[in-house]
């Protein structure tokens, strides 16, 4: 626990992008998750004349059929952010065990993995999902969640697995073998903690294209219009013509929403590279390198 | 105080009590293959036919350069690579052999290995007490956790890392070099181990820690512990082992008693190694006796005659196509060379 | 004063890191006379390192040159405006970096490198570089019809020779050289030095050499310097210093190398560990690993004053100098 505290301090302490983007996704999901206390109207009630601008009772107005906006945005937040969020993590899982095995195993299982995962890596993955969507019909979310997890994990196990090469000619894994170790327990606890921060990217990456794969395969009408979500709120605002019509915060709004927490999400991933590769901070000592040097330059007649 | 018996005249090591505690290779052979091909797949030949043996209490330095085969050798007593041919036996059983009763944690009690970077062989997440922990969970498994606690921080004061108490919530990136190679160390005698395979292992270290972890692993010697001492360095190879081999491109081409074979070497790549070292105080009053820049040659399994061949100031037209035969230079000296007396042969069956 | 190349005045150089302020370099003077080659031994974190990309003035951040003056022939180096400082830059003074494989570049031939650095600084054809590359890898042991090869496709050795080419190209009055041999096979590095010895002897460059292996230094240079977290502790000729070595350190360091020749006893090296930069203790820097420690040691730091009977030969040592 206290080795948890330790780090979180070193991981915010100058480190700005990190601070925002975890406040700008934290914020986003407990709206979402309170969406039932904050919003006083039901997301599909209709409670007042369609388009109705942003005023005092609706604080972002309303939907051509009369809807809150505000409480279908917090509402459907729910469920955009947990696909994104289960997406990421069967991707993870899988990108996790193939990569990991891939690298440790080598040899035939290495070949084998690999040549899966090339296949999957070259497949078109946004015509894969539409062709898929329209397949099985109209997708409701959980649906989307699965159709994603399971085509996005190419990527991120190749990274895996030559991280996992990296860390397994280490001295520390070979004296872990020569130790007795049992090859699971050298996976689970000598290689697998050293691969958190890019595990941890990974995730994050997957979580902001999944949340617009999930956005996209709804509006185009592949998904469940009468389930609210961001993407199907933008949906109805399409065939509504808001835009045209002025009705601008139909659109903005859960657009907005989308761009909030993808941006957060990529915020936290900046913030991560900059731990893993010190060279990239911008904060605390250079700050202070760069007024020193100041000085000394001016000494010298350079400045 | 018995090391000094080590440092004068190298006389032997008083006998262990134990009467095991030997490992013996004989005509090792390990083939690496050089490129992915289906069939006719080449393989280059890095260990050929090399013979040594290990004694409990005792050292025995492989001195060689880099691509000599000398890590080889010591990967292959722990298993990490499979010979091609030749044996290699603990206390008489078959290392390679599972049926022989040397299971992995049978044999990871038997024999350990310490690296030459003191920073990757440690995995930078876990703690001191952590690293010396494992190896006790896993071949201790009797005793209590307060009892690990209590060995743990024994060890740790044996090898020289005081206090103990604090050194084991400390990670390995608060250590210095030369404290990690002695947990290196720690780590390695936890297991109970009678044979350290040392790779290196001061190589990698400042100049004035060296010694330092030379004399902790002279003292562990004392305590009865057989070390396999891997280095380019053969001043230091002399310095702390009793025998000295020295290996050319897998290829054992001297060896014997450290003193014999570093004062009197007979072999021309060694009299070339001891050559090329610096010492100070010792003016260079001639060029390098090496014949200039041929590049080390690629063994493989069809490769005939002495890898020494292309450089050699003796070379002669025999050297190219067979390998030369055993000679006994002295009491415990030997050597492969045609250019040695030929009076001084002996049979090629005869194992040191 | 004539026949000074370099003079290194009161030089410290300090990285700038979140837990405080390192002082890699403390007050460091000592100068190189033209055609002399001066070596600087040390362990690691002593600074050595530091002060060698400081001559030509590499740092980048986190480290800063916050004093001194570095004076190549009468001009200080880090005074130059970035226009005369490129010129300076191999022209004048080159370097030799310890890991050759990190020193070329992997993507271009050997001989482009050549090249690139020959047109960098003079206004010559392309053929006349390519010829003038050429003899320059045959001044180094390798044969010219290497000049298409690419830097994994010769040996350690090999790539060393080359870098070493690289420094020489535009005939510098000085070459640093940071732990040219230290990656490489001990036959490799006879060969090495060998061929050192011969173009120095031809050329008549100043070398400032470091390494960390005083028996490799006592083959080639003139005077040796000792440094320890950052201060310059001992410096004299090369046959005083080896013969006798007065700074607690420089004795410490002789007494770390077994000898293949000499008689087999029980060397103890130096007990403790380097000193953490960041933690500097009250007076001598080297209290907590010397024999002779007294209680002056611990109020002030020793400065490099010249032995009464051998003044070519400065001690920074208060039970040797008295001062």
């Amino acid at each position: 626990m206290k080795v948890f505290f330790q780090f979180l301090k070193r991981f915010y302490k100058g480190n700005p992008a990190a601070v925002f983007g975890s406040l700008i996704v934290a914020s986003m999901i407990l709206l979402s998750a309170g969406a039932g206390f904050i919003a006083e109207n039901e997301p599909n009630k209709r409670v007042a004349r369609g388009h109705q601008p942003p005023s005092a009772e609706l604080l972002l107005g309303s939907t051509r059929a009369g809807k809150d906006v505000f409480s279908q945005v917090l509402h459907g937040g729910r469920i955009s952010l947990l696909v994104a969020f289960s997406a990421a993590l069967i991707t993870t899982v899988i990108a996790v065990c193939i990569g990991v095995s891939a690298g440790y195993f080598g040899g035939r299982v290495d070949e084998f993995l690999m040549a899966l995962t090339n296949v999957v890596l070259v497949f078109p993955q946004l015509p894969l999902l539409i062709i898929l969507a329209a397949f099985v019909g109209q997708v409701g979310p959980l649906m989307i969640a699965l159709i994603i997890g399971l085509s996005s994990w190419a990527w991120g196990a190749r990274v895996i697995r030559s991280q996992t090469l990296a860390i397994r000619n280490k001295e520390f894994v070979l004296a872990a073998e020569v130790m007795g170790e049992s090859r699971l327990r050298i996976i689970f606890v000598e290689i697998l903690p050293n691969l958190t921060s890019i595990v941890f990217g990974g995730a994050m990456g997957t979580c902001i294209y999944a949340l617009m794969a999930e956005a996209g395969l709804e509006f185009l009408g592949l998904g469940d219009p009468t389930i609210i979500t961001w993407g199907t709120m933008l949906f109805w605002a399409q065939s509504n013509s808001a835009f045209i019509v002025g009705a601008w915060w139909d659109i903005v709004i859960p657009g907005l929403a989308i761009a909030m927490v993808g941006g957060g999400l990529a915020l936290l991933n900046m913030s991560i590279d900059q731990i893993a590769n010190p060279k990239l901070r911008t904060g605390g000592y250079l700050k202070r390198w760069r007024e020193l040097k100041l000085a000394v330059d001016k000494k010298r007649g350079l400045a | 105080m018995s090391q000094s018996q080590h440092f004068e005249g190298g006389t032997q090591s008083p006998e262990p009590a134990d009467s095991f505690g030997v490992i013996e290779v004989n005509d090792l052979v390990i083939d690496f293959p050089i490129d992915a091909a289906l069939l006719n797949r080449r393989y280059l030949r890095a260990v050929n036919h090399v013979s040594f043996k290990l004694v409990a209490g005792q050292a025995l330095a492989i001195v060689g350069e880099s691509g000599s085969g000398k890590s080889t050798c010591a990967r292959a007593l722990t298993r990490l690579y499979k010979p091609a041919s030749g044996s290699l036996r603990l206390d008489g059983l078959d290392i390679n052999d599972p049926t022989q009763g040397l299971s992995r944690i049978e044999l990871a009690r038997q024999i350990q290995m310490i690296f030459q970077d003191p920073f990757s062989s440690l995995n930078p997440i876990h703690t001191v007490g952590h690293h010396l922990h494992r190896p006790f969970k896993l071949h201790r498994p009797e005793l209590s956790e307060g009892e690990f606690t209590d060995k743990i921080h024994e060890t740790l004061a044996r090898v020289g890392l005081s206090p103990p108490e604090l050194i084991a919530n400390k990670y390995p990136h608060e250590l210095s070099g030369g404290q990690r190679q002695r947990l290196a160390i720690a780590r390695a005698i936890s297991t109970g181990a009678r044979f350290i395979l040392a790779d290196e292992p001061i190589s990698m270290l400042d100049v004035s820690i060296r010694l330092g972890i030379l004399n902790l692993m002279a003292d562990m010697k004392s305590d009865g512990i057989g070390f396999l001492y891997i280095t380019h360095d053969i001043a230091t190879a002399r310095y702390f082992a009793e025998e000295t081999a020295v290996m050319y491109v897998g290829h054992m081409v001297e060896w014997g008693d450290s003193d014999s074979v570093t004062q009197n070497p007979r072999h021309p790549y060694t009299q070339l190694l001891i050559d090329a070292v610096p010492e100070v105080g010792r003016a260079r009053t001639k060029k390098s006796v090496s014949r200039g820049k041929s590049q080390i040659p690629l063994w493989t399994a069809d490769s005939k005659g002495c890898p020494f061949a292309d450089r050699c100031p003796l070379v002669e037209d025999r050297c190219r196509t067979e390998m030369p035969s055993l000679t006994q230079v002295a009491n415990n000296h030997f050597a492969r060379c045609f250019a040695l007396d030929d009076s001084e042969k002996i049979d090629t069956k005869q194992v040191k | 004063m004539s026949g000074v190349l370099l003079q290194i005045k009161n030089l410290c150089v300090d990285y700038v890191t979140d837990a405080g302020t390192a002082r890699a370099v403390n007050d460091v003077s000592f100068n190189i006379a033209a055609g002399e080659t001066i070596g600087l031994a040390g362990e690691s974190g002593c600074g050595k390192s530091t002060l060698a990309f400081a001559i030509t003035n590499l740092h980048s951040a986190p480290a800063l040159i916050s004093e001194g003056s570095i004076l190549f022939e009468g001009r200080d180096v880090l005074c130059m405006p970035d226009d005369e400082l490129r010129r300076f830059r191999w022209a004048e003074a080159s370097m030799v970096f310890q890991s050759a494989m990190n020193a070329l570049n992997p993507v271009i031939t050997i001989g482009e490198q050549l090249i690139d650095v020959i047109l960098a600084h003079n206004a010559v054809s392309y053929e006349e570089a390519y010829g003038r590359a050429e003899s320059s890898l045959e001044l180094v042991g390798i044969h010219p019809s290497r000049m298409q090869s690419y830097a994994h496709q010769l040996s350690g050795g090999m790539r060393q020779r080359v870098v070493i080419a690289i420094a020489l190209i535009l005939r510098p009055k000085l070459i640093v050289m940071d732990e040219p041999t230290t990656a490489l096979d001990v036959v490799v590095e006879r060969e090495i030095m060998d061929q050192l010895y011969e173009l120095k002897a031809e050329l008549g460059f100043a070398i400032l050499f470091i390494s960390h292996d005083l028996g490799l230094m006592g083959e080639i240079t003139d005077r040796i310097g000792v440094m320890y977290a950052g201060n310059l502790v001992e410096m004299g000729t090369t046959s005083g210093l080896l013969a006798s070595p007065q700074h607690p350190y420089t004795q410490g360091l002789l007494a770390s190398f077994p000898t293949i020749h000499g008689p087999k006893t029980r060397l103890e090296g130096i007990p403790g560990n380097p000193l953490n930069l960041l933690e500097i203790p009250e007076g001598c820097y080297f209290q907590d690993r010397c024999n002779k420690k007294t209680d002056e040691c611990l109020l002030r730091q020793p400065e490099l004053i010249p032995l009464q009977k051998q003044p070519s030969h400065q001690v920074a040592c208060v039970e040797v100098t008295g001062l």
